[in-house]
């Protein structure tokens, strides 16, 4: 027995092949985040090449970096913590955010409107800026870079969800679950969530994307993950100067935060159903 | 213009003043009020106990919090943004001179990227389905999936490193107004590659979703032509959605003002927020922090008003 | 024998299916038409018909493609003409009339600039011109205010004004083929008259040759010279209008004449000696904050009615008359603003949220659409058996049979116990609607609407399941619709809501007998009937019946 949800995922995996090609791409990168550490050639952390910014070779797949470090193990060790902060905060903003546009949409009245004041404050918040700001007041580490993506995009996904919750709120199963004296955690739970799932996911992969890429500029600019920790954005930055070189150091690690996203972003298009009301002749 | 416009358009300025003070105190609570103290921070850890107390009394960080917020907003109010922990001058004044050239950096990008956002949203939306909107689509996808940084390291690896045909820094100083263009050309594109991809996006859905309301499936059976049906009786209705993704579209201008000012050297105030926020100036960065806060939110409330305006259910009260 | 109007030959459409195959959704159409006659394409919804009528203008909606045969009409095969042949046809000598008029007009014009578009479209007039001749048509449509009403936007006129102002938009071309398609279904009854007499005069005058689209066998005898037939998109008979309404030959316009007959199902009687069951004193409701007992916007003033025992008491009403407002607050969704209901004696408790579970209990509704009443994440089993959990129903070990007992009862196979909502009939779904307001065991059962959105044959069936449920388990019921028929075919007595108050309470035989408020008089001679000339009949009396009720 499978919801129509359930039927459209699957359907996807059956006939397209960008869905297909998108989510091994996911799973390659999620698989490297997990086992990553047992399967770098070299220690991140050792010299291995005489020489710095080193083209991309048989011995060095990926090149080397401003110090003559290996740039394959650099990256695979990196996927942990690119892969690892975006998820952890898209995760917790998803939860969060999912929860209270849920707790909004079926309360209404008062907390509703409170509630949406708040999070249309958050929302005015450009990211990067504000990113910035939490950076300069609480410095950089692994829990600030988490605490700030989620915080930031948390009110994005609270939107979602509640516009999502609003349209199901109003429907009469939901009345009829109030009529027949049901609680609010009930109705919250068992009658409106599960039917807010695919949007809710969607956006989930949304919101990673933006994240990722929220933190990557953090570590480009130097404020993200600090040294000897790496991640995509800080190998980038810490091998700037090699990119009037044309430096493989200097462009690898981009091109992963574009392979990850780009897949993740495609695979969304690729299950979405874009329903194509309206006249076939425009 | 009648008396339920205005009162609208006065609630939305209040409302953006309400926001502006909370986002305010959203920034001083975050840049101030958590662990790990300015004056530490500036004068390093080595620092000796009497010195840090010593610049906390200067600063006011000797005082309870809810005093220094107060302060601190009473100052902001009047224009004055306190001195710098760096160099100890008010930080207005190094603020003045960098906020009109990132000013100027944004308002070439966002008189550029408009109307071709526009063109490219409209087009796409009317050749639905064509191989050229699925090119849009497709591009828009890639532009959004990639970060503004790679965009533009790449542009400076290719033409400024690769082909040589460009400075690979913006120099305002420039001999020459070719000179100045030559080296504005790069970061003025990469800005107007990001603002775009999101804002045609936004504008193309915007279309679309109203393209599929009954009156326009009407209007092509009153014989209407494709253009008539899109300009003339999807936009109107399009228009305030659309305004609204464009100012959205804004806050990847933000962003992007921020890589591109840090990899072109762009003296700019997003460049002075880095250098601040790595210096840990605060009060600097608290300054750097409510200039593109409140641009954005001006920016937003000018859409919105706009929407107001253009709103034909407004513009007559109900007759019955 | 000259080519006729229109003919469509063996015309097929279909959409995409599983896998890519293109699925026919109306397949083998023969169809004809001559000049100045009126043919009606009656169907239930599924049935292809508005697909058909929009052939006529070349155009199919998204998905759908034409796959085989030709619509000629005048001699062009609108099938083969490009884009821009068939819009230069479009709104000039084939126009299109919408079901929904608030939805077609464009929000952000005046209505006499898209009225008069298409002159402009198509350079047939001058701009002052066709402004002349919409005023016109507006007099002629009956509209007030004909030489002004076209200067305000589309939020500012009614509905009934609309769904005649888009016939004018229509008509201003002189088309030589006009679609109606369902141009009444979304008014109600007493407008749903004023709007037809409208559209036949106008059909009349013009001499024109026009396709009716319509559900409503009533409605469609009234204007068409012939009748087509329709059932998931393949013709079941066309004959002339008289003809298929005395002697129709197919057994699916048997099934649905039958349908359309009221249908008398077994009465209670007398019940004034027996004790009510049922309650209800002095109810006033409405909405934002309540003050002193009145709410801000008060939408139910002063309603009381008893029902007993095994009792169906009807609420019959127009959109707006607080019909759907009683049946909230009766059900413990919204808050009285004064009033009480005692079900055995018991006060019930109408104000506040507070109400117990177990009063709760005694007073379930069902909703009037099965499709979102259900939630679509569940299953049956999950559906019938909340209620069960929720008031501790029985032993827990027999609720599992108990919810198969209740699939029994109102007819479902037990193999549907592990499907979702999605993947029953709307019929089904109906009931399944139904048997989870029994699960809880009631005393009073509100029906609201529970079979408008039905096809007339499976909401006969659902009307039978009702009756065998008061019958079986002497439920009191309340049931609201907006349609006479319905009410007056399974209703012991029949309440009609007029601006929140009750005009008329009769058993529904007494409701065509004076005294009653001028208001049913007039909502009943609405009512259409599959007579032929009812139309013009029923036009008799109406304006003085009008001022009566706008004077209530």
């Amino acid at each position: 027995m499978s919801s129509p949800a359930e039927n459209r995922l699957i359907s996807a995996f059956r006939f397209s092949p960008a869905a297909i090609i998108s989510l091994a791409i996911i799973l390659f990168w999620t698989a490297i985040a997990i086992i990553g550490p047992w399967i770098a050639p070299h220690s991140p952390g050792r010299i291995v090449d005489f020489d710095v910014f080193g083209p991309m070779s048989a011995s060095f797949p990926a090149g080397s970096d401003y110090m003559g470090r290996d740039m394959l193990s650099r990256i695979i060790v990196g996927t942990r913590y690119t892969v690892g902060i975006s998820v952890t905060a898209t995760l917790i903003a998803s939860f969060v955010g999912t929860f209270l546009g849920l707790f909004a949409a079926v309360s209404g009245g008062a907390v509703d409107s409170v509630l949406s004041r708040a999070m249309d404050t958050l929302i005015s918040l450009p990211s990067t800026i504000f990113a910035l700001v939490i950076v300069a007041g609480l410095g950089s580490s692994i829990p600030v870079l988490i605490g700030a993506s989620a915080f930031l995009y948390t009110p994005g996904i609270y939107r979602v969800a509640r516009a999502v919750a609003l349209t199901i709120v109003v429907q009469d199963f939901v009345t009829a679950a109030r009529a027949r004296g049901e609680g609010k955690l009930y109705i919250m739970l068992r009658e409106v969530l599960p039917n807010m799932l695919p949007p809710v996911l969607t956006d989930f992969g949304v919101r990673f994307v933006y994240i990722m890429l929220l933190i990557s500029g953090l570590g480009f600019l130097g404020l993200g993950v600090q040294p000897p920790e790496v991640d995509w954005g800080t190998l980038v930055y810490e091998n700037l100067a090699g990119v009037g070189l044309g430096a493989p150091a200097a462009f690898l690690p981009a091109f992963c935060v574009v392979s990850l996203a780009l897949a993740v972003n495609l695979f969304l298009d690729s299950i979405g159903d874009r329903a194509k009301a309206g006249s076939s002749e425009l | 213009m009648n008396g339920k416009i205005t009162e609208l358009i006065l609630k939305r300025i209040g409302v953006m003043f309400l926001t502006l003070w909370l986002v305010a105190t959203l920034i001083f609570i975050a840049s101030n009020l958590l662990p790990g103290d300015a004056a530490t921070a500036s004068l390093g850890q080595f620092a000796t106990k009497e010195t840090v107390e010593g610049l906390r009394s200067a600063l006011g960080l000797d005082q309870p919090p809810l005093q220094r917020y107060f302060s601190w907003m009473a100052a902001l109010v009047q224009g004055d943004a306190g001195i710098s922990l760096v160099n100890k001058q008010p930080v207005i004044d190094q603020l003045l001179g960098r906020m009109s050239n990132t000013l100027f950096l944004a308002a070439l990008t966002t008189a550029i990227a408009i109307p071709v956002a526009l063109f490219i949203g409209v087009t796409s939306a009317i050749w639905r389905g064509s191989f050229y909107d699925r090119l849009v689509s497709g591009s828009s996808v890639l532009a959004m999936s990639t970060p503004e940084f790679m965009v533009a390291t790449l542009i400076v690896f290719v033409f400024a490193v690769h082909l040589g045909w460009l400075p690979a820094l913006a120099n305002l100083n420039a001999a020459s107004t070719l000179d100045l263009m030559k080296s504005l050309l790069m970061p003025v594109c990469v800005l107007v590659f990001i603002v775009v991809a999101q804002m045609a996006r936004m504008i193309r859905a915007a279309l679309i979703s109203t393209l599929q309301s009954s009156y326009i499936e009407m209007s092509t059976l009153k014989g209407a032509t494709r253009n008539r049906i899109v300009l003339r009786h999807a936009m109107p209705n399009a228009l305030a959605p659309i305004l609204n993704s464009t100012a959205l579209a804004l806050n990847s201008l933000l962003s992007g003002v921020v890589f591109v000012e840090i990899i072109f050297n762009y003296p700019g105030v997003a460049r002075l927020m880095v250098d601040a926020v790595s210096t840990r100036d605060i009060p600097l960065v608290q300054a750097c922090a409510m200039v593109f806060c409140s641009s954005y939110l001006i920016l937003v409330t000018i859409a919105d008003i706009f929407a107001i305006i253009t709103n034909p259910r407004l513009r007559r009260g109900r007759a019955h | 024998m000259s080519q006729p109007f229109l003919r469509i030959k063996n015309l097929e459409i279909c959409v995409p299916g599983a896998g890519g195959k293109p699925r026919p959704i109306v397949q083998d159409i023969e169809l004809t038409l001559e000049k100045g006659q009126v043919l009606a394409l009656i169907g239930e919804s599924g049935s292809g018909k508005t697909t058909i009528a929009l052939s006529m203008m070349g155009y199919a909606r998204s998905g759908c493609s034409f796959t085989k045969g030709s619509v000629v009409v005048d001699g062009t095969n609108m099938l083969d003409l490009t884009f821009e042949q068939r819009r230069h046809l479009r709104g000039n000598k084939i126009a299109y009339i919408p079901q929904s008029a608030a939805a077609s007009f464009n929000p952000a014009f005046r209505l006499i600039d898209q009225i008069t578009e298409s002159a402009r479209i198509h350079g047939t007039m001058t701009r002052p011109e066709a402004a002349a001749k919409a005023r016109a048509l507006f007099a002629e449509l009956g509209l007030p205010d004909p030489d002004r009403i076209g200067e305000r936007y589309p939020h500012e006129v009614s509905g009934g004004q609309l769904q005649r102002m888009i016939a004018a938009m229509a008509m201003l071309n002189d088309p030589a083929l006009i679609i109606l398609d369902e141009p009444t279904t979304a008014l109600d009854v007493t407008t749903q008259i004023e709007v037809l007499r409208a559209f036949k005069r106008m059909v009349q005058n013009h001499h024109a040759t026009a396709v009716y689209v319509s559900h409503d066998l009533a409605v469609v005898a009234q204007m068409a010279d012939k009748i087509a037939v329709l059932k998931d998109g393949t013709l079941q008979e066309v004959d002339e209008t008289g003809h298929l309404l005395s002697s129709p030959s197919a057994a699916y316009t048997r099934e649905l004449l039958a349908a359309a007959e009221p249908h008398e199902r077994a009465k209670l009687g007398d019940t004034s000696s027996i004790r009510p069951l049922v309650e209800v004193r002095d109810l006033n409701a409405g909405y934002g904050a309540i003050k002193n007992n009145t709410a801000t916007f008060p939408i139910v003033h002063d309603v009381s009615f008893d029902i007993a025992p095994g009792e169906i008491v009807g609420v019959i009403g127009e959109s707006g008359s607080g019909k759907s407002t009683l049946a909230r607050v009766l059900a413990g969704i919204h808050p009285a603003s004064k009033g009480r209901m005692t079900i055995e004696g018991e006060d019930i408790g109408l104000q506040g949220k507070a109400r117990s579970k177990e009063r709760r209990q005694a007073v379930q509704m069902v909703f009037q659409m099965a499709d979102t009443a259900l939630n679509p994440a569940q299953t049956i089993h999950q559906l019938l058996r909340r209620p069960l959990d929720f008031y501790d129903i029985g032993d827990k070990s027999r609720r599992d049979a108990r919810v198969f007992e209740l699939m029994d009862l109102v007819q479902i196979p037990r193999s549907a116990a592990g499907r979702r909502p999605g993947e029953l009939s709307g019929g089904q779904k109906q009931r399944v609607n139904l048997a989870r307001a029994v699960a809880a065991e009631p005393k009073l059962l509100l029906c609201d609407e529970v079979t408008s959105a039905l096809d007339t044959i499976v909401a006969s069936s659902v009307l039978n399941l009702l009756t065998d449920l008061r019958h079986e388990f002497g439920l009191a019921m309340l049931f609201i619709s907006h349609d006479l028929g319905t009410v007056s075919a399974i209703c012991d007595q029949v309440m009609v809501m007029y601006r929140g108050r009750i005009v008329t309470k009769a058993a529904p035989q007494n409701l065509t007998h004076p005294p009653v408020s001028p208001y049913t008089e007039m909502l009943i001679r609405s009512v259409p009937q599959l007579r032929p000339g009812w139309l013009e009949e029923a036009e008799q009396g109406m304006p003085a019946l009008r001022e009566a009720v706008a004077r209530l």
